[in-house]
């Protein structure tokens, strides 16, 4: 086709469906603030993965065969005969972690920089109904294998809608469509992981960047861009997301990709915490294994559920956990949105609240142990207190001033030289006699290690104030 | 910050949680060693496979992993009368193993990613003389098992030597008490070579895994180089 006809072509298009204009809203003309730091990668790290599970995902489903009978043994047969089969699963399987990982630091990126507040209380909701739909796409995915801890999870989790009264009994009856985890349950299951809830899935991540793109992103400054503008109505501090942000978010692919193939192709079950070992035996409705644990995305959750001594209360926290999560936008009472700016207060809170949700995540793979009960207690009272008190330690904190434009905080690029020295710092030169002949060697430098430890220290102090 | 120290102190003594039970021995695992793992498939048929199939296997598979012709596998490998595209299984009726053994023994191709190598190994040396259970053996990492010991005439009969901990008797040591026809290093290498050949059953894939993965991330390094030049290159007018 000669060119002009092409052009042609794309002019009936164009003149049909507004691609340009679709393209210069959302990309082209779209001023994202020009400040966006390490935190700012993992919104476009979720697409990827989203992504890469539709496609990977989409492969699978040719060779799976969602039967009781046939499950387990459809899988192996992916990962043995099935060309390239074992990459495929390896990528989804990995990628299901790797998408709790990026959605975890994009939650976190919110939670540091007010990215929730007013007013983007709506971005925040639909980013919330992402997270719960991909949480039930995560568990849905998990039955899939037919592996023991497949099945004994999915047992123990469909259990908890029996401890709600009067309707329980039924209503888990009717999740499962069998009194225990059957066939039934494993073809609803399927159903719902590869059509009903990425359909869901699809619409909310549409919602979530409508409506983020309506009022525009936040930054690590918390400061509105559209406050100041120049004369031709753009934001001084905003930059066109295309190209500045697509080829900044490239790099942010690229660094993901890298950690993403170092474990698919040398640690894939990453030590039983993305692929469970017990998950390699075939589910036996008679034989419950010695420890059933969720995988590591849903062990804070769990943690929760099990901290609570009585069934039906656990389920409600367990619930509850997350329903305080939809409601931050409005516990917040600070008007500040960057923790740069926030008081003391707010940064020791939220220091306990990444304790108490690691250490709920640490506990829910254990064992539970009465210490280890004890521990989850105090866990999740300090979850619950984060949130919950929120409305009163945030109205007392003394905020600092907030700057009228953005500012220009160092880069990752700027702060390697720094790196580097702290890392000279703690190693110290030795002479060691090796082979009659004396070699310098660097050694670990107790004194030095203490210096940079001591320095750290009274850092996160400041820090902290 | 009292109290973040407090729950810091608190956390100590459950590090040291999981360590209960005999100590594993660490077996020595090297899928490039082509002769080991044909050893451990010898012996997988000769003395795992009447009754414990590994249905994901086919005799082609081992032939075309561990570069053996396919004629000599049938010959020195699979049972008679094997075909080189039958599956690894047992002759063992499963219904007669389950009133033998009280349960159908597992298939065992992915036992090495279920319990991994390190535990199978010791699992398989640690077979000891209980006249109180119904086979007559016991296992000293999986107590009350119920297999007799398959290995018995290459490593001997072991018996247990007991000691006190916390007022309950726990096994020490084993030791043996007649020999078998191998010596126990020719015994422990026969034992790796199974585990060995287990561990490659449970996922063939791994050595092309592990192979071109550098290649991979030899790849995205450049990709990412080239990305974050492009990035200084655009970004440079960003003030």
């Amino acid at each position: 086709m000669k060119s002009k006809h092409l052009t042609a072509c794309g002019n009936w298009f164009i003149n049909r469906f507004p691609l340009t204009k679709l393209w210069n809203d959302h990309m082209a003309q779209y001023y994202a603030p020009k400040n966006f730091n390490f935190w700012y990668f993992f919104g476009s790290l979720a697409l990827l993965v989203l992504v890469n599970q539709f496609v990977t995902g989409i492969l699978l489903t040719m060779n799976y065969k969602p039967d009781a009978t046939l499950a387990f043994d459809s899988v192996e047969y992916i990962m043995r005969e099935v060309p390239w089969g074992w990459l495929v699963r390896y990528m989804h399987s990995t990628g299901a972690s790797a998408f709790f990982i990026v959605v975890y630091l994009h939650m976190f990126r919110g939670l540091i920089y007010g990215s929730y507040k007013k007013p983007r209380e709506l971005v925040w909701i639909f980013g919330m109904l992402l997270f719960v739909a991909l949480m039930a796409e995560a568990f849905m995915g998990y039955l899939l294998p037919w592996g023991q801890m497949s099945y004994w999870g999915a047992q123990v989790i469909i259990s908890l809608f029996s401890a709600i009264p009067i309707i329980g009994d039924d209503l888990s009856l009717w999740v499962r469509g069998d009194y225990v985890i059957s066939d039934a349950t494993l073809n609803r299951f399927f159903a719902f992981h590869v059509i009903a809830i990425p359909l869901i899935l699809i619409m909310l991540v549409f919602l979530h960047i409508v409506a983020l793109h309506e009022v525009g992103s936040n930054n690590p400054d918390g400061i509105e861009i559209k406050e100041s503008k120049d004369p031709w109505g753009h934001p001084i501090d905003g930059i066109p997301f295309h190209p500045y942000y697509t080829v900044k978010d490239i790099v942010g692919v690229a660094v993901f990709l890298f950690f993403f193939a170092t474990v698919i192709f040398y640690m894939p079950e990453m030590g039983g915490y993305f692929l469970e070992h017990a998950n390699f035996i075939p589910a036996d409705p008679l034989a419950t294994p010695e420890h059933i644990a969720p995988v590591w995305y849903f062990t804070p959750f769990y943690a929760i559920l099990r901290a609570i001594p009585d069934k039906f209360a656990g389920v409600i926290a367990m619930g509850g956990a997350i329903i305080v999560l939809f409601l931050l936008p409005w516990l917040d009472r600070s008007p500040i949105k960057s923790i740069r700016y926030r008081g003391g207060l707010y940064k020791k809170a939220i220091l306990l609240f990444v304790i108490s949700f690691l250490g709920l995540g640490y506990l829910g793979t254990q064992a539970p142990t009465a210490g280890a009960t004890i521990m989850a207690r105090i866990f999740t009272a300090m979850y619950f207190g984060f949130f919950l008190l929120m409305p009163i330690y945030t109205r007392w904190e003394k905020t600092k001033t907030v700057p009228k434009q953005l500012t220009n905080q160092p880069t990752i690029e700027d702060r390697i030289p720094g790196w580097v020295d702290t890392a000279k710092e703690m190693v110290k030169d030795v002479e060691v006699e090796k082979e009659g002949q004396t070699v310098r060697q660097k050694r670990p430098d107790a004194a030095g290690i203490g210096k940079v430890l001591l320095r750290t220290a009274k850092k996160l102090k400041e820090s902290l104030d | 910050m009292k109290k973040l120290l407090q729950i810091c102190l608190l956390l100590i003594p459950m590090t040291g949680f999981a360590s209960a039970g005999i100590s594993l021995d660490s077996s020595d695992i090297d899928l490039s060693d082509k002769q080991s793992l044909t050893n451990g498939a010898k012996l997988y048929v000769e003395y795992c496979l009447g009754c414990h199939s590994a249905k994901y296997i086919r005799y082609l598979n081992i032939s075309d992993d561990l570069d053996i012709e396919q004629n000599t596998v049938l010959k020195d490998i699979a049972p008679e009368g094997a075909g080189i595209y039958d599956k690894m299984l047992t002759a063992m009726n499963g219904h007669d193993a389950k009133k033998w053994f009280g349960t159908t023994p597992p298939d065992l191709s992915l036992i090495a990613r279920s319990r991994g190598a390190d535990w199978l190994y010791t699992y398989l040396k640690s077979f000891y003389i209980d006249a109180a259970k119904p086979l007559g053996v016991n296992n000293a990492v999986f107590p009350d098992v119920g297999m007799p010991n398959p290995l018995w005439q290459l490593q001997g009969e072991q018996v247990a030597v007991f000691k006190k901990e916390h007022g309950q008797q726990v096994i020490d040591q084993l030791r043996i008490t007649e020999k078998g026809t191998l010596s126990p290093e020719k015994f422990d290498q026969a034992v790796n070579d199974i585990v060995n050949f287990l561990v490659y059953a449970s996922e063939p894939a791994q050595v092309q895994r592990r192979s071109m993965g550098k290649y991979v991330l030899l790849f995205i390094l450049l990709f990412g180089i080239i990305a974050y030049l492009l990035k200084k290159e655009y970004w440079k007018d960003v003030h």
